[in-house]
């Protein structure tokens, strides 16, 4: 409520504590959700009276406070008064177009959705981009490739608009992209026999056509910490975005497979033939507006609607930590690895990224000065049981990577298991300190934000010194 | 004096109506006006009163209007409307027909106790 107009006539210095005192009061009342702005302005207003009141009847400003705030009652009963009148409010509604604020001309109400044109402009371009290169290119390998720098950028735009990025990180971050675009496209891939319809490309594009997405969406995260992506703060930030952003984009693809789904079944009846038009036109389209439009409710929505990737985590952290047990027992009693290879590994790794997401999203959401809880020590459980599984599995791996010699997915999937297993082995034995009362929560949550780029210089390596390193193959 | 929560409760919503019907006011004004009134005997929990009101102005009852104040801040004064007198009007029926019948009882109980000594019996009524 930096609105409200500050009381100027009243407030000599004489009474800054007062202001000061009313200022934590308000603060106060606006963690209640079921009293809004308003009402607080209406409670404030109520309050200042009879401070005045008792001012006059000879009170200095503490005491007067002090009565006031005591008449005004418990913070708890009001809320609850005002819960039982408005039960909406505990509903938070999401507003999407909100209002000008107070106090501006009424006249630009086309300037509302602007932010919505600009987001779906964006997308309707990265779309006409990708449309180009499906025209252009055939080769499955080639588009997986290009796909991401055709669309992340378009994203990249929209925030960067958002936040006002300073013109010289933009262009840096640009031409970062457009380096690493070149170096990709410009590598001599092995990308299969091209007289084979269906050619087997080598491992290093595949590699990079996975590891370079990720490159990107950490650059993704400076232009979304408007440059201050050294911030402990914005990289949290960033991680809940992508959260919330992948829950969003699973809910709206549902939604969209359903639309598409009931739109083809009714025109197969009647005889229309659906599918090219879905191929040729709707996908190209559909999934960049996608990213677009949850990137945007994402944006939008923030702290108005709980945050669904934590609850995730909660709800899945201790099935997680009893899968993790079940399999480290599976491991120990399953007897020799010998017919298990890379897919092991890969499995682990998918094993320890699951656990490190839910490791996170429970940290994004937790109120770093609460005490060490009973979830903390689940979580400690997971992340100890996830190590445990690991060893494990490594020590096999290890065993059979040196009799059988290093190949570039190997060692792909080799870096990322160590680094996983850095990042989880820290994480524990922060999280240790924390449940036994010798450090802070914070120290937990500062490493995992500290620990992030670590994954996109990895991601960097395998995309740009693997190829040559295994000659392409 | 302590006055039972649920007595508070039924006559808040005369009380604030028959204050509006005298004239368009704001919450502080409303409730100095009520301990006034009481004699000081009544002290409501001054938060109360802000549900009550906005429950009133859902129900058209009342109308509210921000203003400003003479110090410049935004201020919310409510008013009764011709729903709201109506409902007054009702509400001081019923309240007629309790406190008579409670008169009954008092006079009952003082008269039926004249016997047993007690200061307390002639006190209020005699």
């Amino acid at each position: 409520m930096s609105e409200t107009p500050r009381n100027t006539t009243q407030s000599t210095p004489d009474h800054t504590g007062l202001e000061a005192q009313i200022d934590q009061w308000r603060g106060f009342v606006r963690r209640r959700r079921a009293i809004a702005a308003p009402d607080i302005e209406e409670m404030e207003d109520h309050l200042r009276e009879q401070v005045a009141d008792l001012n006059a009847g000879g009170l200095d400003d503490d005491e007067a406070f002090l009565v006031a705030v005591k008449r005004m009652g418990n913070l708890d009963d009001v809320s609850r008064e005002f819960a039982r009148e408005h039960s909406d409010r505990l509903w938070k509604q999401l507003v999407l177009f909100p209002d000008a604020p107070a106090g501006q001309a009424p006249g630009r109400g086309l300037g509302r959705f602007r932010d919505l044109a600009v987001l779906l402009s964006l997308a309707i371009a990265a779309g006409i981009a990708l449309k180009i290169l499906l025209a252009n290119v055939t080769e499955e390998t080639t588009l997986l490739l290009n796909g991401p720098f055709l669309v992340l950028p378009f994203l990249a735009g929209y925030l960067a608009w958002k936040r006002a990025l300073p013109l010289r990180t933009a262009s840096v971050l640009l031409a970062a992209t457009a380096a690493l675009a070149l170096i990709v496209n410009l590598y001599p891939f092995d990308l299969g026999n091209p007289a084979d319809p269906y050619p087997e490309p080598g491992m290093t594009v595949v590699l990079a056509g996975l590891h370079a997405p990720i490159v990107l969406w950490l650059l993704v995260g400076v232009v979304y910490a408007a440059g201050s992506w050294r911030s402990d703060a914005r990289r949290m930030d960033y991680v809940r975005f992508t959260g919330e952003l992948l829950v969003y984009l699973a809910l709206i693809q549902l939604g969209g497979m359903l639309l598409v789904g009931l739109t083809a079944g009714v025109l197969s009846l009647v005889g229309v033939d659906f599918e090219p038009f879905i191929e040729d036109w709707l996908l190209p389209f559909a999934l960049p507006g996608a990213l677009m439009v949850a990137a945007w409710l994402v944006e939008a929505k923030k702290s108005v609607v709980e945050n669904i990737a934590p609850v995730l985590a909660r709800v899945f952290t201790p099935l997680a930590a009893l899968m993790l047990l079940a399999m480290f027992v599976a491991l120990l009693a399953g007897g020799p690895f010998d017919a298990v290879d890379r897919e092991l590994l890969i499995l682990m790794d998918a094993v320890l990224l699951l656990v490190l997401f839910l490791l996170l999203y429970s940290i994004s959401a937790r109120d770093p000065l609460a005490p060490p809880g009973i979830f903390d020590w689940l979580q400690l459980v997971l992340v100890g049981a996830a190590l445990a599984v690991d060893a494990v599995a490594l020590t096999a791996m290890l065993v059979r990577i040196a009799e059988f010699g290093f190949t570039a997915n190997k060692v792909a999937a080799l870096g990322l298991n160590l680094i996983l297993l850095v990042h989880l082995a820290w994480a524990g034995r922060l999280t240790l300190g924390f449940v036994r009362g010798s450090r802070t929560f914070v120290a937990t949550e500062r490493w995992q934000t500290r620990y992030l780029p670590v994954y996109g210089v990895w991601a960097l390596v395998v995309t740009v010194v693997f190829p040559p390193v295994f000659g392409f193959a | 004096m302590h006055i039972d929560k649920d007595l508070v409760a039924a006559s808040a919503t005369p009380l604030v109506l028959g204050i509006l019907a005298d004239g368009e006011s704001y919450g502080y004004a409303i409730l100095k006006r009520v301990t006034e009134l009481s004699g000081g005997r009544m002290q409501w929990t001054d938060g109360m009163l802000y549900p009550l009101l906005h429950r009133l102005e859902r129900q058209e009852l009342i109308e509210a209007t921000w203003g400003t104040a003479d110090n410049g801040r935004r201020r919310k004064h409510y008013a009764i409307t011709p729903a709201g007198r109506a409902a007054l009007a009702e509400r001081q029926e019923q309240w007629s027909v309790v406190a008579e019948a409670l008169e009954k009882v008092w006079r009952d109980l003082a008269d039926g106790a004249t016997g047993l000594a007690g200061p307390r019996t002639a006190e209020g009524w005699a």
